[in-house]
C-alpha cells in the first residue's frame, strides 16, 4: 500500500473513485433510454472546451464543463424537436466538437496537441489539487441528481409519453439528464479521457444487467463495478507504465465478459425455481404471434 | 343530477404533418360511463384519445377534463393512461413493481413514496393478477403480461378516469380475461373509462356506448354495434357530412 504515500496518487485515487461512482450512475439513465452513445458525443464536444481552456489559459476542466453542457443541451433539443435529420445534426456536433478542439489547441500559446492527448485518454498523474476540487463539486451535483431523482428519471426514461401524462416536468428532466451527463464527462475526462468516458457510463451498466432483474440492483451493481475497475486500474498504473483510461475500460469489459458467461446458468436456475413455484412454465412460448412482444 | 362530463371534446381538429386526422370531433364522456372508440386503422381514434390527454396538439376546438380546460388541467393523478405499446420493457432491467410504481408519480411527484403509496402499488399489481411476478423482470413476461403491467401502472394512482389505447392488442386469451375482470371491478367502483378498441371482444358487456370514427369524423355515437368490422359498422349507413363526395378511405393511403 506504499502508493498511498504519494500525494499525486491520493488525488488520482480520489478522482478515480468519484468517476467510478458517477459515470455508471448517470449512464444507467442513458442506457435505459437507449442513448448509450450520448456520452461519447458529449466527449467529442468537450474537446472544443478543452481547446478553449488552453486558448484562454483557464482551467480546462471548467471550460470543458461549460462547453459540454451547451453541447448536451443542444443534442437534447435536437432530439426533442428535430424529426428526420436528427442524426445528421448530431454527427455535425460530434465532428465539429473534435475538430474545434484540435484547432483551438494548436492556436493556443501553451497548448500542444500532446497536451490535448492527456485529456483524450486521461492522465491521472497530472491531476492537480484544483482539478480534484472541481471534480468533487461536479460529482456531488451528479450524484444529487441521479440518486435524488432516480424514480422520476426512471419513469421518464422508461416511457416518456406516460411520464408526461403523470404531470412530471418531462422536458426539464430530459434537459437535466443531458446536463448531468455533460458534467459527468467533465468529471471523468482527467481519469479515463474524453474518448473513453462513454465506456465507463455504459459498460458497467451493461455488465450489471447480465445478472440483475431490477433497476435498483442494476444501479447498485453498476456503481460497484465502476468503483472497482477505476480503483484497480489506477493502482495498476502505479506499478505498470500503462495509460489509466485504457486499463480501466479493458477491466470493465473483462467484468462484462465474466458476467455474461455467468448469466446463462443463472437464468436457467431462475427459470427452474420459477417453474417449480408456478408448476406450469415449461419454457415454451404460449403463441408464436406474440413472440416479438416478449423481449426487446 | 346530470354532472359535468368527465371528458368533453368539442369540434376538435388535428393534423399529423399536413394530413388532417381529426376533422371536427365531438365527444362527451360522463362520470361512470364506459365508452369505446372504434374505427378502422387511420380513422383517427388513437389521435383522438391522445389529444384528450394533451399528447397531440389540436389545431382547433377544445378539450376539457373534469370541467377544466386541458391547458389549465394539472390534476393528472385523477387520470390513468395506458398508451398503445406492446412492451413495458426499456434498456435496463426493471421489475414489475418498479414499472408499476412509476404510475404513482402523479401523486408523489418529487417526494418519497409513503407507506400508502406502496400499498396502492401493491393493490394495482394484485388487481391485474401479477402479485406473484412483482419481483420478476418485465423482460421475462409474455406479451399479455406486459399489457397487464401497463394497466397496473395506470391504476397505481387510483384514477377516476381510465384512458386506454388498444389495451387488448397482442394479448393472449387468458390475459384478455384477466383484463376484462380488472376493468369490470374498476367500473363497478365508479371509474370512468374511455378506450380505443379494434374489436369489442371480451369487453363487450362492459361497454355503455360506442363512438365510431371514420376519416377523422364521428359517424356513430350510441349503443355498441352488433358486429364489428369495416362493413358491419352502423356508420356505414350514415351520410358522412365531410367525406360525402370524396372517395372512401381518403387520407388512409397518404
Amino acid at each position: 500500500m506504499e502508493f498511498l504515500d504519494h500525494a499525486f496518487m491520493q488525488r488520482a485515487l480520489l478522482a478515480a473513485v468519484l468517476v467510478g461512482v458517477t459515470a455508471p450512475a448517470v449512464g444507467i439513465h442513458l442506457v435505459q433510454r437507449r442513448q448509450a452513445l450520448m456520452g461519447d458525443g458529449i466527449g467529442h464536444v468537450a474537446m472544443t472546451g478543452v481547446g478553449l481552456g488552453f486558448l484562454m489559459s483557464a482551467n480546462p476542466v471548467w471550460v470543458a464543463g461549460l462547453v459540454s453542457i451547451a453541447g448536451a443541451v443542444l443534442m437534447e433539443l435536437i432530439r426533442m424537436y428535430g424529426r428526420t435529420r436528427g442524426d445528421i445534426a448530431l454527427a455535425l456536433l460530434f465532428y465539429g466538437g473534435m475538430a474545434g478542439g484540435v484547432l483551438l489547441t494548436s492556436l493556443s500559446p501553451d497548448g500542444s496537441n500532446a497536451n490535448l492527448v492527456s485529456y483524450l485518454f486521461g492522465s491521472l498523474a497530472t491531476v492537480s489539487q484544483e482539478d480534484v476540487v472541481a471534480i468533487c463539486v461536479l460529482a456531488a451535483f451528479v450524484l444529487a441528481v441521479s440518486l435524488g431523482l432516480r424514480r422520476q428519471l426512471f419513469a421518464v426514461s422508461q416511457d416518456e409519453e406516460f411520464a408526461r401524462v403523470t404531470g412530471l416536468p418531462v422536458r426539464a428532466l430530459n434537459l437535466l439528464v443531458a446536463v448531468t451527463a455533460a458534467v459527468t464527462v467533465t468529471v471523468a475526462m482527467r481519469v479515463v479521457g474524453l474518448l473513453l468516458v462513454s465506456a465507463l457510463m455504459v459498460v458497467p451498466v451493461a455488465a450489471a444487467q447480465q445478472l440483475t432483474r431490477s433497476f435498483r440492483a442494476t444501479f447498485a451493481v453498476a456503481v460497484l463495478i465502476g468503483t472497482a475497475v477505476t480503483l484497480a486500474g489506477t493502482v495498476t498504473t502505479y506499478y505498470q507504465d500503462v495509460p489509466p483510461g485504457a486499463t480501466i475500460v479493458l477491466l470493465a469489459i473483462a467484468v462484462f465478459v465474466v458476467f455474461t458467461a455467468l448469466a446463462a446458468p443463472l437464468a436457467r436456475r431462475r427459470a427452474r425455481t420459477a417453474g417449480a413455484a408456478t408448476g406450469a412454465y415449461d419454457g415454451v412460448r404460449p403463441s408464436p404471434g406474440t413472440a416479438d412482444d416478449v423481449k426487446v | 343530477m346530470s354532472s359535468e362530463p368527465v371528458i368533453s371534446v368539442r369540434a376538435a381538429t388535428a393534423t399529423l404533418g399536413s394530413r388532417p386526422v381529426l376533422r371536427g370531433v365531438d365527444l362527451a364522456v360522463r362520470r361512470g360511463e364506459v365508452v369505446a372508440l372504434l374505427g378502422a386503422n387511420g380513422s383517427g381514434k388513437s389521435t383522438a384519445v391522445r389529444s384528450v390527454i394533451g399528447q397531440v396538439p389540436l389545431t382547433g376546438g377544445t378539450v376539457s377534463l373534469f370541467g377544466t380546460d386541458l391547458r389549465r388541467f394539472r390534476d393528472w393523478a385523477r387520470v390513468g393512461y395506458v398508451p398503445q405499446r406492446t412492451t413495458a420493457a426499456s434498456g435496463v432491467p426493471a421489475t414489475v413493481r418498479e414499472v408499476v410504481s412509476s404510475g404513482r408519480l402523479s401523486r408523489t411527484k418529487l417526494r418519497r413514496p409513503s407507506r400508502a403509496d406502496r400499498a396502492a402499488v401493491d393493490r394495482a399489481i394484485e388487481l391485474v393478477g401479477l402479485a406473484d411476478r412483482a419481483k420478476d423482470s418485465v423482460w421475462a413476461l409474455s406479451g399479455g403480461q406486459h399489457q397487464r403491467v401497463l394497466i397496473a401502472r395506470a391504476l397505481a394512482s387510483e384514477p377516476e378516469l381510465l384512458i386506454m389505447d388498444e389495451p387488448m392488442a397482442g394479448v393472449d386469451l387468458a390475459s384478455q380475461e384477466v383484463l376484462a375482470a380488472t376493468l369490470r371491478e374498476q367500473v363497478a367502483a365508479g371509474t370512468t373509462v374511455l378506450l380505443v378498441l379494434h374489436e369489442l371482444g371480451p369487453l363487450e358487456p362492459l361497454i355503455d356506448r360506442a363512438v365510431v370514427l371514420r376519416d377523422g369524423c364521428v359517424v356513430h355515437d350510441g349503443p355498441p354495434p352488433e358486429a364489428v368490422g369495416q362493413h358491419a359498422l352502423p356508420g356505414h349507413d350514415h351520410v358522412h357530412p365531410h367525406a360525402a363526395d370524396e372517395p372512401l378511405r381518403t387520407g388512409l393511403l397518404t
